[in-house]
């Protein structure tokens, strides 16, 4: 019975449009949130002059700080961004195919 | 700075981070003095500790089921769950060791809060949903969905296990020191005073007394660390520019307080570090439990979510306070042992943060944020007791043990025994490993999280290919050489076990022992060619769709 469940989903062509939409969209992020934090990372062990440069003429405060900050709420944005729309259009897709496959 | 100093800063700075290892970390913080009584912060704590104990009775009542015990039902918001994941994550060290590590190397502390933060998305993106729709109790639900249920389970516990122990012994010994510090407490009674807490929170109110226990932490570090961040930062009138050049006029070190100093001048032991804390956060039982307490994947993803904007928040108010103590504390002689200014702090390194909040609080504050930091231990010490109490009960028992055979109420109750015994595992050894450098414990932790049970957890549910065959060999091929590494490397090597040289040159096992896992699960898997194998490649597109929809997952009871 189970296994009928899960053979009329696999038919079913909006599952492949979902599973494709939503793990190129995880696939994505994560790439981008790899390249923010390893970036950064890098140029701490590669770049330490450019970082402690001062952010303005005057200023003790060094670019590498508002920087660093930066990756935190990049990443609290990147992470927003993901489950808002899984939890929206995603989520509204999965339950329509969860809906088909149990109908019949 | 030599790399001989550069590494003993990594050793530390990973301890610092993950644990209470923290008073014990280095050889200058090993024997913290015994203050005297802090009678504010014991009633704080005792008022702390009556509430928790009530909401452990009314836990007890309502855990009926082996469900209720492990999961709390799957009936926990995803908002609750946030701030459970957030509480179980924040201990008392990253608090405390984040704000020291500001207040004495500026920038470099930064580094280290944006590390602890970052394996957070990779959960939320990759794995959330898959987690909640496969797994019921742990993480060994998953790796064992279509393999040999006995064997991937075996092993499964065993990473989970080593992961808890290492990380419970440095929890107990940073309780200890800390609390004798705080309190003025004896290290021994400390100890047993969480480890006893710690029991009765598991035994008798399970994952729903954990929950709040992990809820109520939290919102107290959060709103104690904001208050104190923004007591402190009124000073400077909101101005960071300001609170950064008071900063450099009043260190010793000056300018190069805002620059990248030694930390990471090695690439590495960077990376390694980097990798470590990103997939080693992915692998750790008690976070990876957290995941099966929601009842779908929309609040599994909701509750990440909160727990990122947590953690993330809680390290920028961190960082504040540590910045912002460089000036209050550090020109203040009364926080300095004997009054000189730019000596030894009272109570060591990792005194910043208390002394800043006695600074802009009185003893009022000082006693509010002690008793938090008490709280906080308890709290990681309980979910971590939880995840190795459920590796033994869930997976050992009722799966290899009993073959699938034994009653909820038999699980249960093995489960309750387990942590007995792990309390007491973890109290005689935190009293055994009082004098002892405990930092590579959490090193260690997390390079078997990052080795033995992210690759194999991931495999699982991404790779077709994966068989028993490879999910054996790629656990022990990657906990081996976890554990291998930071033997021979200083942490150990030289600094506990007092030879003369390494004989690996990097602490840091992740850039190592994580390709070598992923190698050895790859070769096992293609090297099987049984028929078991074959049925485990077919399963995986049943198992696949399941992940996906969440069709036929565990569902949630009404709470």
């Amino acid at each position: 019975m189970s296994e009928d469940v899960v053979a009329r989903i696999e038919a079913n062509p909006k599952y492949h449009d979902l599973v494709h939409k939503r793990n190129s969209f995880g696939y994505i992020l994560s790439v981008l949130m790899i390249i923010a934090y390893y970036g950064y990372i890098l140029l701490i062990a590669f770049n330490k002059e450019w970082l402690a440069g001062k952010l303005g003429a005057g200023m003790v405060t060094s670019i590498g700080i508002p920087l660093g900050v930066g990756v935190i709420i990049f990443t609290i944005i990147l992470t927003n961004i993901y489950v808002r729309r899984a939890n929206t259009e995603f989520d509204d897709m999965n339950a329509e195919i969860l809906r088909e496959a149990n109908k019949r | 700075m030599s790399s001989q100093s550069i590494r003993n800063i990594f050793g530390l700075t990973l301890g610092l981070l993950a644990t209470g290892g923290v008073l014990a970390a280095g050889a200058d913080l090993g024997n913290t003095t015994k203050q005297a009584t802090n009678w504010v912060a014991i009633a704080m704590f005792v008022a702390f500790v009556l509430v928790t104990l009530g909401i452990t009775r009314w836990a007890a009542m309502k855990t009926k089921t082996a469900a209720d015990f492990y999961t709390a039902g799957g009936g926990i918001t995803g908002f609750q769950n946030g701030l459970a994941i957030a509480g179980d994550y924040m201990s008392a060290a990253s608090f405390l060791g984040i704000s020291g590590l500001v207040f004495a190397n500026g920038f470099d502390g930064l580094i280290f809060s944006i590390g602890w933060l970052v394996g957070w998305p990779v959960i939320t993106f990759l794995m959330a949903e898959r987690l909640r729709n496969l797994g019921k109790f742990t993480f060994a639900d998953i790796t064992s969905y279509r393999l040999d249920q006995r064997q991937v389970r075996t092993i499964a516990a065993i990473g989970s296990l080593t992961v808890v122990v290492f990380y419970l012994i440095a929890q107990m010994v940073g309780a200890g020191q800390l609390i004798k510090l705080l309190f003025g407490l004896e290290y021994w009674i400390a100890v047993v005073i969480v480890g006893v807490l710690m029991v009765i929170y598991v035994t008798f109110g399970g994952m729903i007394a954990t929950t709040w226990v992990q809820i109520i932490k939290a919102c107290l570090l959060l709103g104690g660390g904001t208050l104190v961040m923004l007591l402190a930062f009124s000073q400077f009138g909101f101005s960071l520019e300001k609170l950064a050049s008071q900063a450099v006029a009043n260190s010793k070190k000056g300018l190069a307080l805002m620059a990248p100093g030694a930390f990471l001048s090695d690439p590495v032991t960077a990376v390694s570090l980097s990798l470590g804390l990103m997939f080693g956060t992915a692998g750790l039982p008690h976070i990876l439990m957290r995941f099966f307490t929601v009842p779908n994947a929309k609040e599994a993803r909701k509750s990440v979510f909160i727990a990122t904007l947590c953690v993330g928040f809680f390290f920028t108010v961190v960082a504040i306070m540590g910045l912002s103590a460089i000036t209050i504390v550090g020109t203040n002689p009364q926080y300095f042992e004997g009054g000189t200014l730019g000596g030894k702090l009272i109570g060591g390194n990792n005194m910043p943060a208390m002394h800043l909040a006695h600074a802009v609080g009185g003893n009022l504050m000082l006693g509010f944020l002690s008793a938090v930091a008490f709280a906080t231990i308890l709290a990681v010490v309980s979910g971590l007791a939880l995840a190795g109490a459920s590796a033994i009960s869930h997976d050992l028992y009722a799966n290899v043990i009993r073959r699938g055979q034994a009653t909820e109420a038999e699980e249960v109750r093995v489960s309750k025994s387990s942590s007995l015994v792990l309390g007491v595992v973890a109290v005689l050894l935190g009293i055994a490993f009082e004098k002892q450098n405990v930092a590579f414990m959490v090193g260690l932790a997390f390079g078997v999280a990052a080795s033995c049970n992210f690759p194999v957890l991931i495999l699982s549910m991404y790779w077709k290919g994966l068989t028993t065959r490879g999910a054996i060999w790629g656990s022990i091929a990657g906990l081996v050489s976890a554990v291998l590494i930071v033997v021979l490397s200083k942490a150990v090597w030289v600094t506990v076990l007092g030879n003369e040289k390494p004989l690996f040159p990097y602490e840091q096992p992740a850039i190592f022992s994580m390709p070598i896992a992923f190698f050895a699960a790859w070769l096992g898997s293609v090297m099987d060619g049984s028929v078991r194998a074959t049925k485990e490649k077919e399963a995986f597109e049943d198992q696949y769709v399941r992940a996906q929809t969440g069709f036929g997952a565990a569902g949630a009871a009404a709470h």
